[in-house]
């Protein structure tokens, strides 16, 4: 077997000389840029700085707001919402974890063993988005029912009496439980989690498998000690593409939950659109931001794969 | 025997585990589609109670659905349009153009994917209201083409880094411009990632709920009619809406799957001749010259 590409970061190819460029040519790539980074500043950037400014703003509805460099407004933010903040961090490790438990095997199944069943699985992986996900969302309403097939199941194996003894749920409900919106941000991103793993397990030859075990390792060696490992790119970015959006829904703690399973999402979305309270919302927004930023700069830095986009 | 069968489930873990994974993921599916035969007692269509097609013979007539749909449809389309131009274009200078400010960019196209939806939604509003402009389709197209941006950048970015250069050094060598090579050689090329970009941009804008959420005011989307039909009562029209588009879309896949298999295998038979030949004059050509780095092999 013979390396045929060249190495990331070789030196530049020998090739001809490059030409002079004229300065209108220069200045094509600017011209490209303009019009989507115009955009995206009006409407990405600029909101951010908007948002910011009324977050230290004072007033009423009636009155009008002004900046007034109110930070308390931080202060009693988190010290009112803080259950809901540790609710959807806990709710969205919870969802990502199970993600990563739950879509590994079938993204490894596709990758591996799925032989000419391949594409039609994949396709099963990516079908269900093509159904609005808040109907979706609603099925899991008459799935998880009270009374229903999957709820007796769950009750006779014993399954509601440790996620009851861990606090997801409440006797022999499980609608309206922590359990439920867990379920339900489970369900709604496991294919962000699935896709990327796919794309970074089919990458690897599996003739490396065959080197390892000629080499006597056993299965699970194998497994931990090159599959695993250089699966860690779609690891990595299925965590995130999973663990962000989670971190800020609302639908599922409104649709599948109670008052109890709020989470910041629901408290950001309520104070933006029923009380009408902006500077508590925007600062609800902007701490939420900070809080999934440093997570994800955080955990990109340890798992060492900065080249993501 | 019972020793045989615990081996068999630990020889076969995987299978199971990604079967039972599949069936987690297509179940909601299958309850859509078959409550979209029901006939429920109430307002709400959670529990079944009996098989009818009524829902089916008339699926515009829950009032203000179709409606619902049809701008959903409209603002998708109109989105997909304004984010694939504009993202293709950024996506080009990315990979083809020396620039300043390039980590600048970069993070401007990365953020928005970065930060969960809320935040994006939240900010665009404060925007919104302090600008005094009136909330409705505008606003929607506005945030959606926003939002649908950087995963068309990503996509048209990534075929584009794939393609070859040497090919549009080629089309200039035979005296090609700069129009005609872009057209008849770039273009064609980059048209998969420019595809697949269009095509998420579209999904994403056309069943984008939290973002229209913040910035529809009075105005109904598809996904605001389903959020809104969750607390007065859900029509079995919505899930006959569900169905209809799933079963189009599986049909359309499936039948791409099934065109595409089959060019390709007349293809192969022509590919392998062609490929022999581009071998043996590549061997041709590499002859007598010094061993070089590959051209085209950076970024």
């Amino acid at each position: 077997m013979t390396v045929t590409e060249a190495p990331p970061g070789s030196p530049a190819p020998a090739g001809p000389l490059p030409r002079k460029q004229p300065v209108r040519r220069k200045l094509v790539p600017y011209w490209l840029l303009l019009p989507g980074i115009l955009w995206l500043l009006v409407f990405f950037a600029l909101p951010l700085v908007y948002q910011a400014s009324t977050s230290v703003q004072t007033g009423s509805l009636e009155e009008g707001f002004e900046v007034t460099w109110h930070f308390r407004t931080y202060r009693d933010a988190l010290g009112e919402y803080y259950p809901q903040f540790l609710r959807s961090v806990l709710y969205a490790g919870t969802a990502t974890t199970l993600c990563l438990l739950l879509g590994y095997p079938l993204a490894y199944l596709i990758a591996f063993k799925a032989g000419r069943w391949r594409n039609l699985l994949l396709v099963l992986v990516i079908a269900p988005f093509f159904t609005s996900f808040l109907i979706r969302t609603l099925a899991w309403k008459t799935i998880l029912a009270d009374g229903g097939p999957v709820v007796d199941v769950l009750s006779t194996i014993g399954f509601l009496d440790i996620t009851g003894r861990l606090g997801m749920t409440e006797g022999n409900r499980v609608l309206a439980t922590p359990l439920a919106v867990v379920t339900g941000l489970t369900y709604n991103f496991l294919p962000f989690m699935i896709l990327p793993l796919y794309t970074s397990l089919e990458r690897i030859d599996p003739r490396l498998h065959e080197a390892a075990g000629d080499l006597y390792a056993k299965p699970s060696t194998v497994f931990r000690k090159v599959t695993f490992p250089l699966s860690m790119p779609g690891v990595v970015s299925g965590t995130l593409l999973t663990f962000i959006p989670a971190s800020g829904d609302y639908v599922n703690a409104e649709l599948l939950g109670s008052t109890g399973t709020r989470m910041v999402g629901n408290v950001i979305q309520s104070q933006f659109l029923r009380v009408l309270d902006y500077p508590t919302a925007a600062a609800l927004s902007f701490i939420l931001m900070a809080v999934v930023l440093i997570v994800v700069t955080v955990y990109i830095r340890r798992a060492g794969t900065e080249d993501l986009v | 025997m019972l020793r045989l069968s615990t081996t068999w489930i630990r020889r076969n873990l995987v299978v199971i585990t990604g079967l039972l994974t599949l069936a987690y993921l297509v179940l909601p599916n299958i309850i859509v589609m078959v409550f979209s035969f029901n006939k429920p007692a109430g307002r709400f269509n959670y529990s079944w109670r009996e098989f009818s097609t009524h829902a089916w013979q008339d699926p515009c007539g829950v009032s203000g659905m179709c409606d619902a749909l049809g701008l959903s449809l409209w603002i998708a389309l109109w989105a997909t349009t304004g984010a694939t131009a504009l993202g293709s274009m950024i996506a080009f200078a990315l990979v083809r153009y020396r620039f300043r400010a390039r980590g600048a960019v970069n993070s401007l196209i990365f953020l928005p994917m970065a930060m969960p939806e809320v935040v994006m939604a939240a900010s665009l509003l404060t925007l919104f209201l302090n600008l005094g402009a009136e909330l409705g389709p505008t606003t929607i197209l506005i945030a959606h083409t926003v939002f649908c941006l950087s995963f068309v950048v990503v996509a048209v970015k990534a075929r584009v880094m794939s393609m070859d250069p040497r090919l549009e050094e080629a089309a200039k060598d035979l005296y090609a411009g700069p129009v005609q090579t872009f057209l008849r050689v770039t273009l064609p090329i980059a048209a998969p990632g420019i595809a697949a970009g269009a095509m998420l941009a579209f999904a994403l804008s056309f069943d984008d709920f939290i973002i229209t959420n913040f910035n529809s005011g009075n105005t109904v989307t598809f996904p605001m009619f389903v959020w809104g039909s969750a607390q007065r009562g859900t029509p079995v029209q919505v899930n006959v809406i569900g169905t209809a588009v799933f079963a189009l879309a599986v049909i359309v896949v499936v039948a791409g799957q099934i065109i595409s298999g089959r060019r390709r295998k007349s293809a192969r038979s022509t590919e392998r001749h062609a490929h022999r030949a581009a071998a043996r004059s590549a061997v041709r050509s590499t002859e007598g010259r010094p061993a070089g780095p590959v051209p085209g092999g950076t970024r």
